[in-house]
């Protein structure tokens, strides 16, 4: 057993210098704006940045928007294949799944040629129009995580008995969904809600083939023309992962989320 | 009646992922005037798409054999290297960053640590009097980009495999080494014939992860590197083949082998779930 111990170290230090000097390189980067010392010059250049601000907040609010839309349409419909159509699982299941197996630049091509300006849905032709789209865009890059989490919180808890007791007290479909079902898979809910979180801040592929001022694009332009602010950038966005992921855990302890197969 | 509560979920799935997909499948088989035609698919078969697609397989190839070995040994390291208790749990909380730490910051990452002024390659110069760009290596090329990706194919590795390396019993390594089987032969014997599945299985989904990438190959690249993802990007912006039906049968194409390669996974995991219980 001695040796086997001795390789799983190996193991591990290689592992973490592979992963972590990416992350020392990064910030020892940013910090060199100024030359001959260290310094946030980098990160003030960034945070007073209009741009940053503005295609910053712009993905918070596509996140946000794809996380209520997302709650809307993977939550009832979860809810209704636990509870009266299990027959339909399989199909459905098997759609939430396609995302995954759908290279995310073939959806977007999809949607540039059948909601363009000279389609029966022209949703590319006002700005609003392809906000929304890239919001359903995110919507379905989510779905596969989305779809899993709440699942996996409607299984731990008892569906029929819940949604029996608040019928026999006289509630319609939508309170039982929102002021019991909803109250009782939080834990999934907000773990769901913070890896879509994460997948939308910072993604790029859709945003610029849909040309809206997002952050991934933001990024991009920056990566192309500067040489400090990038990295200043990419620790930014490696916390705000970091806190996602961190809060998704803390949230969701005790929902066993699908880690097996993200992305 | 059981149809009408996943009805406004059909509809969104149709809406914005079924109908957008069939549309670039239909179009894959149509010429200009929209009449059936295989002309497209015989001529993704043209020198520069041809290239892009082994370009692209061989990328995804390397850094899921590369992230799947690596995977697997701190995987296994962590399960069941006899290491302190703490190692699992923070192996598994960084993997799950790690590997959503994708797109476009990570290629920033891999700039300032291996590009030219970045500070591994200064730290070998310095300490070594190494020059990692004297060998021909630069971060824009087929290896820049797979040590680039196996930054978010190795955690994926290991949270694929640590539930299958659960389902290894300690029981059946001692039962092994008290009928006097070797190290070796226990990995030989009992080891990988339960394994492999999950492995190779696991391996696939990482192929498909890569092939699909676009953000992180573009921001190192630019459209420097001719793979699938970008001459399609290229493609979508500017129709750059001059063909927009060329584009949807290169769309096509890359839907095949992800598909394919997904469809072995799941076929694989269902196959190696008889055994991880």
């Amino acid at each position: 057993m001695r040796e086997s111990r001795i390789g799983a170290w190996i193991a591990m230090i290689i592992g973490t210098l592979y992963f972590l000097l990416p992350l020392i390189a990064t910030f020892e980067f940013s910090l060199r704006l100024k030359r001959g010392e260290y310094s946030f010059e980098a990160y003030r250049v960034v945070f007073s940045d209009p741009r940053f601000r503005d295609s910053f907040s712009y993905s918070v609010t596509q996140a946000l928007a794809t996380i209520a839309v997302g709650l809307i349409i993977v939550v009832p419909t979860a809810y209704w294949v636990r509870l009266r159509a299990p027959q339909l699982r399989p199909l459905i299941e098997f759609i939430t799944l396609l995302p995954l197996v759908i290279p995310a630049i073939v959806i977007v091509f999809g949607y540039l040629r059948i909601f363009n300006s000279s389609s029966l849905i022209p949703l590319t032709d006002t700005s609003l129009g392809t906000d929304a789209l890239l919001m359903f865009g995110y919507v379905t890059l989510a779905l596969p995580y989305l779809y899993r989490a709440i699942d996996t919180g409607l299984q731990a808890i008892d569906v029929r008995t819940l949604t029996e007791s608040a019928e026999s007290l006289g509630a319609n479909t939508f309170t039982i969904l929102a002021h019991v079902i909803l109250p009782n898979i939080r834990a999934a809910v907000l773990s769901g809600a913070f890896l879509t979180f994460a997948i939308v801040i910072g993604e790029f592929t859709f945003a610029a083939l849909l040309n809206r001022p997002a952050f991934g694009p933001y990024l991009q332009l920056i990566g192309a023309n500067r040489a400090y602010e990038p990295s200043a950038l990419a620790i930014m966005a490696f916390l705000v992962t970091w806190a996602c992921m961190g809060l998704m855990q803390l949230f969701g302890r005790g929902v066993r989320m699908p880690a097996t197969d993200t992305r | 009646m059981a149809w009408l509560g996943v009805a406004p979920f059909l509809v969104f799935a149709f809406l914005f992922l079924l109908w957008p997909t069939t549309t670039l499948v239909v179009g894959a088989f149509q010429n200009a005037q929209g009449e059936f035609t295989l002309d497209n698919l015989a001529s993704l078969t043209q020198p520069s798409i041809l290239n892009a697609y082994w370009l692209s397989i061989r990328i995804s190839a390397a850094s899921a054999l590369l992230g799947g070995v690596m995977g697997f040994a701190l995987a296994y390291a962590a399960v069941s290297g006899g290491l302190p208790r703490w190692i699992r749990p923070t192996l598994t909380t960084f993997s799950g960053v790690a590997s959503n730490f994708a797109g476009v910051p990570l290629a920033f990452a891999f700039i300032a640590t291996l590009g030219r002024t970045g500070l591994v390659t200064t730290l070998l110069v310095q300490l070594f009097d190494f020059n990692l760009y004297h060998t021909g290596f630069t971060i824009l090329s087929f290896w820049g980009l797979t040590i680039t990706y196996l930054y978010f194919q190795i955690p994926l590795m290991v949270l694929i495999l640590t539930p299958a390396l659960d389902g290894l019993k300690k029981e059946w390594r001692e039962a092994a080494s008290i009928l006097g089987a070797s190290s070796l032969q226990y990995w030989l014997r009992v080891a990988i014939p339960i394994l492999w599945p999950s492995l190779l299985g696991a391996v696939l989904l990482l192929f498909a992860n890569a092939f699909g990438a676009v953000a992180t190959a573009y921001a190192l690249t630019g459209s420097s590197l001719n793979i699938v993802p970008i001459l399609l990007f290229a493609q979508i912006r500017g129709d750059v083949l001059h063909n927009p039906n060329l584009g949807y049968a290169l769309a096509l194409g890359m839907i095949v082998i992800t598909a394919l390669s997904n469809l072995a996974y799941i076929w694989l995991r269902t196959w190696s779930e008889r055994w991880v219980k």
